[in-house]
């Protein structure tokens, strides 16, 4: 049976680590205007997995406790990550405080190596995802569309990659469509997740439609004018790129190629 | 027209006056003793510290600014700020109403187009203006918003203000040092003004740190408070007088109180450095954090329940909401009024 047939024949899930979800928009859950619109976004959009920083919220004492309390009573399953997170140690650290915090070996393995684009340090996160698979943990590494580094992610035991579209926080959408075009090509068994640099619904369906898995995005939502709207709007647009994918898109084609005949009209170039 | 916080329109004290405990001489817990004080109560406040306003209400900005808050909160906090900028110029000296200015480093522009959007009150103004108002800024900005009719005031010298207001003026008794529930309660109605503190009664309210810093310096004078957007890591500046300059704030989910962190110095400083270098030059007089209350919505709260009112949850807006719930808080207490906009649930049965 090929992927196509398959995917039509099987309800239309996705799965990470063994974990099927319907959903495939994930969600951050910074820069909210408040707990109780995150929450109505999270519900609106049918989300079933959201993102939880923790490098500063936990202070010297773990003291992002009510937060992380409301983030876990959303009933969703929480990927903690380690954004803001600089150096290899650092990530570790963070993750194994993730896993203790939320009883789960997820975490979406952040390693920034440039401070204004935020742009993965991917030396750093290979070297880390290294170190958390052999200590138990499903990584779920944030990095670039570069193929080399993807190859050796996997190797280090990665079974989900998440590529950036464009930087974080910049809603340029899909920068590279070539790179992340090849990319799928490259990993065709591998769950594939467009992270950060999402803008509008639209990008997140163009990543759909060229055959990501799913998409997380924060910003695009957190910092939307109605943030439950536009978590509303991703929902359907990934929905739609997902449908369109399945239902196999025509052929672009450089004539166009009209549907009824010409004959019987005027000689063109008369 | 008259304000509803205008002194002329107080109740004089009378011998069985409605007796009040206020818990809590921060913001929320001064303004209410005033609002309860002026309708003709009785008012005690006991507060645990040794002096007015020294929780999180000593860190505040200031900015009674709720056209800019307008922008990332609902517009409830809005109408409660433009009642409270009206009791602040009133009730207390040295409240400049000189606007607000909103601007951006030029690839930030989309986040200046994107407050534009968010809020009203505001005009656009090019960098001749921006000279204009803020001397020391010429040549730094090609454009950002000018907010003509915000306020701003010192925090530590308006609630020391209205302090000696309410013991002076209203005869107000407090007692410093002093625990809230003690058991001496001969009081008719107790108004919870805790803060953070109440959350063994309000088990929704969550703390959000904050974390701010003083700098003086003789090189650059500002006459409002400026707001540098920033997709990360946005800063005010609000001038203090006397070449102080408060530099706010960071906002950060937990509660953990007191602790500065060197990250978030660092941003606020290099924001403020990139808002003019003279900034660098200058001396760090103070660095403090503290803890804001806030409720999931981030919005504030009266709750009753028996004889005790709570109000809490001002989170961000402490100064810009506390009048105006004050007078509700007094209007709920004295008439039995329900306000939808600020509580969950009708009591008007009770």
């Amino acid at each position: 049976m090929d992927a196509m047939t398959e995917k039509t024949t099987h309800a239309d899930t996705v799965e990470f680590y063994g974990a099927r979800v319907n959903s495939r928009l994930l969600l951050g859950t910074a820069q909210y205007p408040s707990p109780a619109i995150l929450a109505e976004a999270i519900r609106a959009s049918g989300t079933e997995i959201v993102t939880v920083s923790l490098r500063r919220e936990s202070g010297v004492a773990k003291s992002g406790q009510s937060f992380w309390q409301i983030i876990r009573d959303l009933g969703v399953k929480v990927l903690p990550n380690t954004a803001g997170c600089k150096t290899v140690k650092e990530a570790i650290t963070t993750a194994e405080m993730a896993r203790e915090l939320f009883g789960t070996p997820w975490v979406k393995l952040e390693v920034i190596g440039e401070d204004d684009t935020l742009q993965p340090d991917v030396f750093g996160l290979v070297e880390a995802a290294r170190t958390l698979v052999r200590d138990g943990f499903q990584v779920f590494p944030y990095t670039t569309e570069d193929l080399v580094v993807a190859e050796k992610l996997i190797s280090a035991g990665c079974e989900v990659l998440m590529p950036w579209g464009a930087p974080i926080g910049s809603g340029r959408g899909l920068n590279n469509p070539y790179g992340l075009r090849s990319m799928r090509a490259h990993f065709p068994g591998i769950p594939l997740v467009v992270d950060a640099g999402v803008g509008v619904p639209s990008h997140a369906a163009a990543a759909m439609e060229m055959g990501y898995d799913a998409v997380l995005l924060n910003t695009a939502v957190a910092k939307a004018g109605d943030p439950v709207r536009m978590a509303r709007a991703f929902a359907r647009a990934i929905e739609a790129g997902r449908e369109a994918l399945i239902a196999d898109p025509m052929e672009v084609r450089d004539m166009a190629a009209p549907s009824t005949p010409v004959m019987g009209r005027a000689v063109l170039g008369q | 027209m008259l304000s509803p916080h205008d002194e002329t329109t107080a109740t004089p004290r009378t011998a069985n006056a409605m007796r009040v405990k206020i818990v809590g001489a921060g913001v929320a817990g001064l303004t209410c003793a005033h609002a309860f004080a002026r309708r003709g109560a009785e008012v005690t406040i006991v507060e645990r510290k040794a002096g007015s306003g020294q929780g999180c209400s000593w860190y505040a900005g200031g900015m009674l600014a709720p056209w800019c808050e307008r922008e990332s909160a609902e517009p409830i906090i809005a109408e409660l700020g433009f009642e409270s900028l009206d009791y602040w110029r009133e009730a207390v000296p040295d409240v400049p109403k000189e606007g607000s200015l909103v601007l951006a480093q030029p690839r930030d522009l989309p986040d200046l187009r994107r407050f534009s959007r968010r809020t009203e009150g505001y005009e656009w103004i090019d960098d001749t203006r921006i000279a204009a108002l803020e001397p020391d800024l010429e040549g730094r900005f090609d454009q950002g918003l000018f907010f003509p009719t915000e306020a701003h005031l010192e925090p530590r010298k308006a609630l020391a203000a209205l302090t000696r207001k309410l013991v002076d003026e209203h005869h107000v008794t407090i007692r410093y040092e002093a625990e809230g529930f003690d058991g001496d309660d001969a009081a008719d109605v107790v108004v919870d003004c805790r803060g953070l503190a109440a959350r063994d009664q309000l088990e929704d309210l969550r703390g959000v740190k904050g974390e701010m810093l003083v700098l003086y310096s003789t090189e650059i004078a500002l006459k409002r408070p400026v707001r540098m957007l920033h997709p990360r890591i946005p800063v005010y500046i609000v001038p203090r007088g006397d070449g102080h300059f408060m530099i706010g704030a960071t906002s950060i989910e937990n509660d953990e109180r007191g602790r500065v962190t060197g990250r978030s110095m660092l941003e606020l400083l290099s924001a403020v450095y990139a808002l003019h270098p003279a900034f660098g030059e200058a001396e760090i007089v103070e660095i403090g954090a503290d803890v804001r209350p806030a409720f999931p919505d981030n919005l504030p709260r009266l709750r009753r329940r028996g004889n005790t009112i709570y109000v809490n949850g001002l989170y961000r807006h402490g100064f810009l909401a506390a009048p105006a719930l004050a007078r509700r808080a007094a209007e709920l207490a004295f008439d039995g009024t329900h306000f939808p906009e600020v509580m969950d649930e009708d009591h008007r049965e009770w």
